[in-house]
């Protein structure tokens, strides 16, 4: 199992640690999975998530100038290595300037990705910072519990209104409530709402984008059929969304959602060259 | 106005109705008297008037007439109900806090009287909100009865020169010390904290003092813990009228340009911790 990597230029350095910035804001603890071409953050939907899981993807080929990678086996050329985000986002902050900054997986005492940041100095020698994080190797035979999680057979797919708007109106409902309901319809209209027994708010956002039924493969899904103006609603812990919105540094190209009613909500960012899905399960 | 003035069409007409283009003009003079969970909202032909107690020592008034406001209705002769103000603050401010240039949030406010909730209805860039908060039974609230006969001294001053005097008050000393007297110190401000005594003076004839009305030295002590969120306030303002009377009450008005330069008021009254008429050196 060999891993080293490069990264050389700062606008690919920056973008990288702006990734792992929204990931340390959505899980404690995650997996990374490194493959040949790409990175995958990923958190699956335990308890102790709150039942909340996460796939995040990047093309290594855009961030790395250098990427190696050889997996625990000809046959599965893969890494997974359990990990705690905020530990490598902290190291990234020491990277704001750097010339270089080299990430390699290392065995001396117990197994780390050691972030080599190479910084600029008024003297022929470069100064380098190194941070050293521990990390967990995920055995082959579990892997399996880190599959893709499957597009659901969704009732409403629906763009998200204006981020910054959203992320306004979530963080004061936080204040209010523990729960909040999303839901939205096949007419563009999507609302937030909390109640609780001192107050109820409701944020109505209209002339949103629906998308068309047809889900991945193909198959015609649930959504066909369904009745324009009907709301689909989930009832998620506010938390969960106040998070994944506060995450998002960048306005991502496309956001949207995916609402199976009272049963999951499906948010899918895409930035040019890294995708988030986070799926935040509906309590009853 | 994206909003209908009309009533409900069933249930009980509105007893108080009022619209702003900018929530702001409401909610950042709410911020200022924002010291505890609950207010009480008093509604006239001639505005809002909000009020928040602690201790039964300290009352704030933050005061919006009627001017302010794109429209404003109160259909009985007075309108009160109390009202958790953290949740009003929260609802007011759904789109944000800061301010865009050109962007603002409108506001219309509906309340059915006794027992219904105050409706909010905000809109921002075509997104619009609606809040429904629960109203309670109003309480009783002291009556300071400061009026302008019965008041010892006097002065008025730019609150530029109190701002940073109130945002480093020394909170280890549990209380303000005012001195007001038509001699010299003319108006001091004391404090007696861990690391020693603090004394401010601000001369009569100091630019900073608009007015100056002292006929008796007072020298009167405040809790600082009751004091200390009238800073708010005085941020806000652009001047502030410093009042005592005989029993050593202290009345803080502050003069609050909003947005668009219209004038409204806050007022602070505070008990005295003691009297103290003699001067003491």
């Amino acid at each position: 199992m060999r891993f080293r990597a490069k990264i050389v230029d700062l606008a690919c350095l920056n973008h990288f640690s702006r990734v792992i910035n929204t990931i340390a804001k959505l899980a404690r603890t995650c997996t990374l999975r490194l493959t040949v071409c790409k990175l995958y953050f990923i958190l699956s939907d335990k308890v102790a998530n709150g039942g909340a899981s996460m796939w995040c993807e990047l093309s290594q080929g855009n961030f790395f100038d250098e990427f190696q990678m050889e997996g625990v086996a000809a046959e599965h050329n893969e890494i997974y290595l359990e990990l705690v985000p905020e530990n490598l986002s902290r190291a990234l902050k020491t990277a704001q300037s750097a010339k270089a900054v080299k990430i390699k997986l290392t065995n001396k005492h117990c197994p780390c990705l050691r972030v080599a940041v190479e910084l600029p100095s008024l003297s022929s020698n470069s100064r380098i910072v190194t941070h050293d994080i521990p990390v967990g190797v995920i055995p082959r035979r579990i892997w399996n519990d880190f599959r893709e999680p499957s597009v659901p057979d969704f009732d409403v797919s629906i763009y998200l209104p204006a981020l910054k708007t959203m992320k306004s109106v979530v963080e004061r409902m936080k204040n209010l409530s523990n729960f909040i309901v999303i839901e939205a319809n096949l007419s563009g209209e999507m609302n937030l709402k909390i109640e609780t027994d001192l107050v109820s708010v409701t944020t109505h956002f209209k002339d949103l984008r629906n998308l068309p039924w047809t889900s991945e493969d193909g198959c015609q899904s649930s959504a066909q059929g369904r009745d324009l103006e009907s709301m689909a609603e989930a009832r998620i812990d506010i938390k969960k969304l106040q998070q994944l919105l506060a995450g998002q540094q960048v306005n991502p190209t496309k956001a949207l959602c995916n609402i199976v009613s009272k049963r999951i909500v499906h948010f899918i960012l895409l930035h040019e060259d890294v995708s988030l899905q986070y799926f935040i399960p509906a309590l009853a | 106005m994206p909003f209908s003035a009309q009533p409900p069409a069933s249930g009980e007409p509105y007893v108080l109705s009022a619209s702003l283009d900018n929530a702001r003009h409401l909610s950042s003079l709410l911020r200022a008297v924002h010291f505890q969970d609950h207010a009480t909202c008093f509604a006239t032909a001639s505005g809002l008037r909000v009020t928040v107690e602690d201790a039964k020592c300290i009352q704030a008034n933050a005061f919006i007439q009627v001017e302010i406001f794109q429209e404003f209705a109160v259909q009985e002769e007075s309108v009160i109900f109390r009202i958790n103000l953290s949740v009003l603050l929260d609802c007011l401010t759904i789109f944000g806090t800061s301010s865009l240039p050109g962007t603002s949030t409108a506001l219309r406010m509906c309340y059915r009287g006794y027992g219904y909730p105050l409706m909010l209805f905000l809109e921002e860039g075509g997104v619009v909100t609606v809040c429904k908060i629960n109203t309670q039974e109003p309480e009783e609230l002291l009556d300071f009865d400061f009026c302008s006969t019965k008041v010892v001294n006097k002065i008025i001053l730019q609150s530029e020169g109190l701002r940073e005097a109130f945002a480093e008050l020394d909170m280890t000393s549990e209380v303000l010390q005012i001195t007001m007297s038509p001699d010299k110190p003319y108006f001091r401000l004391s404090t007696f904290g861990n690391a020693g005594s603090a004394h401010l003076d601000y001369p009569k004839d100091s630019d900073l003092m608009e007015a100056f009305h002292c006929n008796q030295t007072q020298m009167n002590r405040y809790k600082t813990s009751l004091l200390k969120p009238s800073t708010k306030a005085l941020a806000l303002s652009c001047k502030v009228s410093i009042r005592t009377d005989a029993q050593g009450f202290l009345s803080l008005q502050y003069m609050i340009r909003n947005e668009d330069g219209q004038i409204c008021f806050v007022e602070y009254y505070c008990c005295p911790d003691e009297n103290i008429t003699e001067v003491e050196l």
